[in-house]
């Protein structure tokens, strides 16, 4: 099977990837490559750098990349504003999602699916339109459409906000799709509901990233890689095992390790 | 970094309305002094009620000290170097449209104001202000059907001197502030409106104002009353060309709501506002003020206030009648070195009265953006209530933003609520909405317009439309 995937091109591939930020270096050579239908799990402790990578890989502003290059779908990406990288199919789950006061969910989320749209040459989807879509994709996550006519995120408890970015990940049907703790302050019920929806929305044309602490949601969705990250660099990459082995060894087990390659 | 240039490059505002009409005018000399108020009133073949009005106000002015309280700084006024006349050349007496001046029609074609009998928007009377002179006034008769009176105040004062000596001057005398004294002594044209007692206005009516030359200011005076169970909704645009010297536009309007009358005043303002380096602009100092009169009135200015080098300007309530309401919906967007130091006065004098206050400021670039307000509950206003709410949002790390909420009350039994807050649009949510595949500017459009949805619901939907444009064109640059 593992040799069948790779007979495609990969989807995303992070090569030698050094970046910082207001001088400071964050990232210190990070490779990484993910094929159609793969879920590559990041694991590490706080300030490792696995957010910044995820940050990085969708364009943040704030990040200068110093060294290396962060291709999709065979195309060098450095360059490209974050609107660009969303358009072609990249998605960041954020793991705070952002409040935006004023801006109505239901056109956030027309808008951003109608420039998705656009970029593929789908036709633009008006307001009724879309929203017979978006009550189709509200199944997924079990959300109310009350949700709809809310601001941005604005009100939205912890577990709401996530859903709401898996809401996103339905409606955007991206290529990629990188989760940043995605479970993080989720009760049992909402890491199910959130972990079958990514199930849904995810197929063997696409490939995910999931950047967790956790082994629960690793416990829903089954990784075929993971990888552990410390000051800046992927230090090791093994099968889900290695989440599990991880769970019960605790991060100090992985000081020991030497960085490979 | 580099979000923020972008933002410097986005708030970046081409002036669509800065063009010239080359017409021949007539102005009279630079200068103010009795001579020229007389010059004024002669060539306006005014009655002496008037003339004495004026005159009257000039003494007050001279006397008069100009404010500087509020938070703006501009170079000081020579009030002898503006002319305080100018006029299109035309013949003396116009009888119907196709004796226009064709440049001036075109003038206002091109601002996007048709009055042309068959160009002329269909569900909206306009009232054109070129200058010192009103050029047009559409719908007339249809209006004259309902007995409403819509007309250049110059008009009026020939065809209605009884109302117009009845109410000028009732809301806000020449006393009232420098401003307003001078604009009494030399007010050009500008509109006036009279709803007769019970009637619904069949259209919404609009005045547009147009300041086309660079020496000379614009005064102009509107005068609305709504008698007895009537209702209006008025609007008010205005635009400038570019010049690099400023130009003073000092306005004043009173409305006037009887018992159960209800008045909507709506303004988009857009003066000339200067160049980046700040050179140039309008200096707009107006005063505008209702009064509730009668019993259940009410009178409501919705603003969105986005040109202008220097904005002065509180558009106020008297809530005399028992039960009357006063409502301000404001939103005033500055930009490069734009100052703007804006609010509402509230003033409750007779019982249960009502007043609500939305204020959202947006201030981008170097600019100086200032809430001010008074809300002020007299002995008798007992049972009246007020709330007031005044946002800020900045742009950027250069501009900045104030609010001076003064508050009165000389009634234990009333109630006063105000809310304030600031808010800057953030790295991290330009980033969440680019990361969803929105474009730089219409995420910074998208917030902009989320800030300001309380007050654009308030707007008509034309005008709201227009508004939610103006403010994305002001905040369009050069990004891609």
């Amino acid at each position: 099977m593992q040799s069948k995937m790779k007979e495609s091109d990969p989807i995303l591939e992070v090569e030698n990837l050094s970046a910082s930020t207001d001088n400071l270096p964050i990232l210190k050579g990070v490779s990484l490559t993910v094929y159609p239908g793969e879920i590559h799990a990041i694991m590490g402790r706080n300030g490792c750098g696995k957010s910044t990578l995820s940050k990085i890989i969708a364009g943040h502003p704030s990040y200068n990349i110093t060294n290396g290059d962060i291709k999709f779908l065979g195309e060098n990406i450095n360059s490209l504003e974050p609107e660009e990288r969303s358009q072609s199919g990249i998605f960041l789950g954020f793991q705070y999602p952002i409040e935006i006061p004023g801006v109505s969910n239901l056109e956030f989320l027309r808008v951003s699916t109608n420039a998705r749209r656009k970029f593929l040459n789908k036709e633009e989807l008006d307001t009724f339109d879309f929203e017979e879509l978006v009550k189709e994709k509200l199944e997924i996550v079990k959300m109310d459409q009350a949700f709809l006519s809310r601001s941005v995120n604005q009100g939205f408890s912890g577990g709401e906000k996530k859903r709401n970015e898996i809401l996103q990940m339905a409606l955007l049907e991206p290529k990629i799709a990188i989760l940043d703790e995605t479970d993080s302050g989720l009760d049992i019920d909402a890491l199910r509901i959130v972990a079958s929806g990514i199930k849904k929305i995810s197929n063997a044309q696409t490939g995910i990233i999931l950047i967790t602490h956790y082994q629960r949601l690793l416990d829903e969705i089954k990784p075929n890689y993971v990888h552990v990250m410390s000051d800046g660099q992927i230090i090791k990459t093994g099968e889900s095992d290695l989440a599990t082995e991880l769970e019960e060894k605790g991060y100090e087990w992985t000081d020991n390790f030497i960085k490979e390659t | 970094m580099v979000n923020e240039n972008l933002v410097k490059d986005v708030v970046k505002e081409p002036y669509k309305y800065g063009f010239v009409t080359d017409i021949e005018t007539e102005k009279i000399e630079k200068g103010l002094n009795e001579d020229i108020i007389k010059l004024i009133s002669q060539k306006k073949e005014e009655p002496k009620f008037l003339l004495d009005f004026r005159l009257k106000a000039f003494k007050k002015w001279q006397k008069m000290k100009e404010p500087d309280w509020a938070a703006l700084g501009y170079k000081k006024i020579d009030y002898q170097d503006i002319i305080y006349y100018s006029a299109p050349k035309q013949k003396e007496k116009i009888s119907s449209l196709d004796e226009v001046d064709p440049k001036l029609l075109e003038t206002f074609d091109k601002l996007g104001i048709p009055l042309t009998e068959q160009k002329k928007l269909t569900n909206v009377a306009v009232d054109a202000v070129f200058d010192s002179v009103s050029i047009a006034t559409t719908f007339r008769e249809e209006l004259a059907e309902h007995g409403v009176i819509f007309c250049s105040i110059s008009e009026a004062v020939k065809n209605h001197a009884d109302l117009i000596e009845k109410y000028l001057g009732t809301v806000v005398p020449a006393s009232d502030n420098y401003f307003a004294a001078l604009n009494s002594a030399v007010f050009s044209d500008g509109s006036f409106v009279y709803i007769p007692k019970g009637v619904t206005c069949p259209m919404d009516l609009s005045s547009y104002f147009r300041i086309n030359s660079g020496d000379s200011g614009q005064f102009e005076r509107t005068l609305i009353i709504a008698e007895e169970s009537s209702s209006v909704s008025y609007l008010e645009g205005c635009t400038a060309p570019m010049f690099d010297t400023n130009t003073l536009h000092a306005a004043v309007v009173e409305l006037i709501a009887l018992d159960d009358a209800s008045i909507k005043y709506s303004t988009v303002q857009n003066w000339y506002a200067g160049d980046e380096e700040g050179v140039g602009g309008i200096f707009n100092f107006v005063t505008k003020r209702g009064k509730c009169l009668g019993k259940r009135s009410k009178i409501s200015w919705s603003q969105v206030e986005t040109g202008s080098a220097i904005t002065w300007k509180y558009p106020s309530c008297l809530l005399l009648g028992e039960e009357s309401v006063g409502e301000f919906y404001s939103v005033a967007l500055t930009n490069n070195l734009q100052q703007a130091d804006t609010g509402t006065k509230m003033i409750h004098i007779g019982p249960k009265t009502k007043s609500t206050i939305v204020s959202k400021g947006i201030s981008a670039g170097n600019s100086k953006n200032s809430y001010r307000g008074l809300v002020k509950m007299g002995t008798k206003a007992t049972g009246s209530r007020n709330y007031s709410q005044c946002d800020s949002m900045l742009i950027g790390d250069q501009a900045s933003a104030n609010t001076f909420p003064y508050i009165k009350s000389q009634q234990p039994n009333s109630e006063i609520e105000h809310e304030a807050s600031t808010c800057r649009i953030s790295e991290d949510q330009l980033f969440y909405l680019q990361s969803r595949g929105i474009e730089f500017e219409e995420a910074v459009s998208m917030m902009v317009s989320g800030f300001c949805r309380d007050v654009f619901n308030q707007l008509p939907m034309e005008f709201a439309a227009e508004a939610d444009k103006l403010l994305a064109l002001k905040l369009e640059g050069s990004v891609g």
